[in-house]
């Protein structure tokens, strides 16, 4: 018995979207160094769509993962439902986490509604 | 596979498997029945303890049959504080960086109404005895210090605090889990009296291991029952698990000079090579240290991410990370050296076993290396710490 699903160790060996954007609209960044765990997503929103994302991590392989797998859930979404997006979305797309690693999949939320206020913040739009 | 958590466990060596295997199959009688099947049992178990009795310098009445590590210590905690509280004693004197079995153990009794006093294990992981000296008081019942820890190696000065105790007539117990088998020990010389032990520490069986309680202390049941191990712990003897015990560990004594040179020059290698890592720290005393032991910090990386691409890559290792304990804290051993939570989440041990090479301390230092700076690459922690935005703390 793994410790953690394959689609876990799949986005945390092949980590899809890391990186920085230089020209970014909305950064996010959530967690502390204290507990292990910082998530900083950042969004290039177009439109009213996250036209590109991307993530840095420091934190453990579902942290990682987490980061991975909800960029790829919002990559080219309108923002009417990248709002909407929840841990629990991040968690069963990745097949599942260990109880104890839940909380990564709430920092990934909370990176991205953190980025999202942060556009909403410069731009004046409400999201 | 390159298997570098050997202070986790270790495999068992052939003369403790072929031990064991044919206990198993041949004398699995009970060594308390009297028919000639269950008396050869009776005498592989006493083999055993005296056999275990020689190497560290002990009586074969002195040693009793445990479970494991952690058992030996609840039993030794147990009854040198039931010994206290007879007389009124009620102080026990421990340090920070212990196992949680002797730490846990202690929570309970200073909830019974123990007063308990740990000591400081300052930055290099090693205790001071005059400091243990000075913490000594009138109602102190028990001095219960490791003689190594178990992550970060660091061998304390054992000897000297076993003779302070002597001198000030307080029990002392040393947790020498990591210890036996792989570093000199001699209960009489090291003025023990009450040591802990695992067999699966030393390449014997999980589930077994023993304590030795120096003739004259009195040892209270844990578990109660029939009259085994002198009416000390009852449960009919794990006969073929003790008996690879003993193979393993009269092993392990005889080739301990030239186990603990090998070990200490792979070791050190794997320290020179780790250390050049940019912001990496070791763990715990240079020199003063287990043969096999070595444990660092890398700044800006966490570390459970660490060992699950050295697992990748063939290698097995351990962390103090928060992550890999399912706790929010990283470990009490790193935080009571002074590494703060930032640091400790980074850790790494790397726990050598005898027949390691060169050639795989060298892989080890190698992948060490590309899975650090592949993990710095994408962590905003690092970034802000590169960018001046945080100050590096190692």
């Amino acid at each position: 018995m793994a410790l953690y699903s394959e689609k876990v160790m799949d986005h945390f060996r092949n980590p899809r979207n890391v990186g920085v954007i230089e020209d970014a609209n909305g950064i996010g960044e959530v967690g502390n160094a204290k507990c292990g765990d910082i998530m900083k997503m950042y969004l290039k929103i177009e439109d009213d769509i996250v036209k590109d994302v991307k993530f840095e991590t420091f934190g453990c392989g579902s942290a990682i993962a987490s980061s991975s797998m909800a960029t790829e859930l919002i990559k080219g979404r309108p923002l009417s439902e990248v709002r909407q997006l929840t841990n629990k979305a991040v968690a069963e797309a990745l097949d599942g986490l260990p109880a104890y690693k839940m909380h990564c999949s709430v920092l990934a939320e909370e990176a991205i509604q953190s980025a999202l206020e942060d556009y909403a913040k410069r731009t004046g739009k409400s999201v | 596979m390159i298997y570098a958590d050997n202070a986790a466990t270790t495999k068992m060596s052939k003369a403790a498997v072929d031990t064991m295997t044919k206990l198993l199959n041949e004398t699995w009688g009970n060594p308390s029945s009297l028919y000639s099947h269950g008396q050869n049992a009776k005498e592989v178990l006493e083999q055993a303890r005296a056999d275990v009795a020689a190497v560290i310098g002990a009586e074969p009445r002195e040693i009793i049959f445990t479970s494991g590590g952690s058992e030996a210590d609840n039993q030794a905690i147990r009854s040198a504080a039931a010994l206290g509280k007879k007389q009124g004693k009620m102080h026990i004197i421990s340090s920070a960086f212990e196992h949680h079995a002797v730490l846990h153990t202690l929570e309970a009794l200073r909830k019974e109404g123990f007063d308990i006093t740990l000591m400081d294990v300052h930055e290099n992981g090693l205790i001071v005895p005059s400091e243990v000296e000075d913490a000594i008081r009138d109602d102190t019942c028990l001095v219960t210090i490791m003689t190594a820890n178990n992550e970060i190696g660091t061998i304390q000065p054992i000897r000297e605090i076993g003779a302070i105790c002597r001198r000030r007539g307080v029990l002392f117990h040393t947790d020498a889990v990591q210890a036996v088998g792989h570093i000199p020990l001699d209960v009489i010389k090291d003025n023990i009296d009450l040591l802990s032990s695992s067999a699966h520490k030393f390449h014997g069986p999980k589930g077994v291991g023993f304590l030795f309680a120096r003739k004259g202390v009195r040892l209270s049941n844990l578990i109660e029952g029939g009259e085994q191990e002198s009416g000390r712990r009852a449960g009919t003897e794990n006969v073929p698990g003790i008996a690879a015990m003993a193979a393993a560990l009269k092993e392990a004594n005889a080739k301990m000079a030239e186990n603990a040179e090998h070990l200490t020059k792979m070791r050190n290698r794997l320290i020179e090579g780790i250390t050049k890592i940019p912001h990496s720290a070791l763990n715990g005393d240079q020199t003063r240290r287990l043969p096999g032991n070595s444990n660092f910090c890398f700044e800006g990386i966490e570390g459970e991410s660490l060992l699950l691409l050295l697992d990748d890559k063939g290698i097995c290792a351990s962390s103090g990370s928060a992550c890999t304990s399912g706790s929010l804290d990283p470990s009490h051993v790193l935080l009571a050296i002074g590494r703060v939570h930032d640091v400790a989440h980074g850790s790494l041990r790397l726990s050598l076993g005898e027949d390691i090479t060169e050639e795989e301390v060298d892989y080890i230092i190698r992948s060490v290396g590309e899975v650090v700076a592949y993990l710095r690459s994408f962590s905003p922690l690092w970034k802000d710490l590169v960018e001046g935005r945080k100050a590096f703390i190692i």
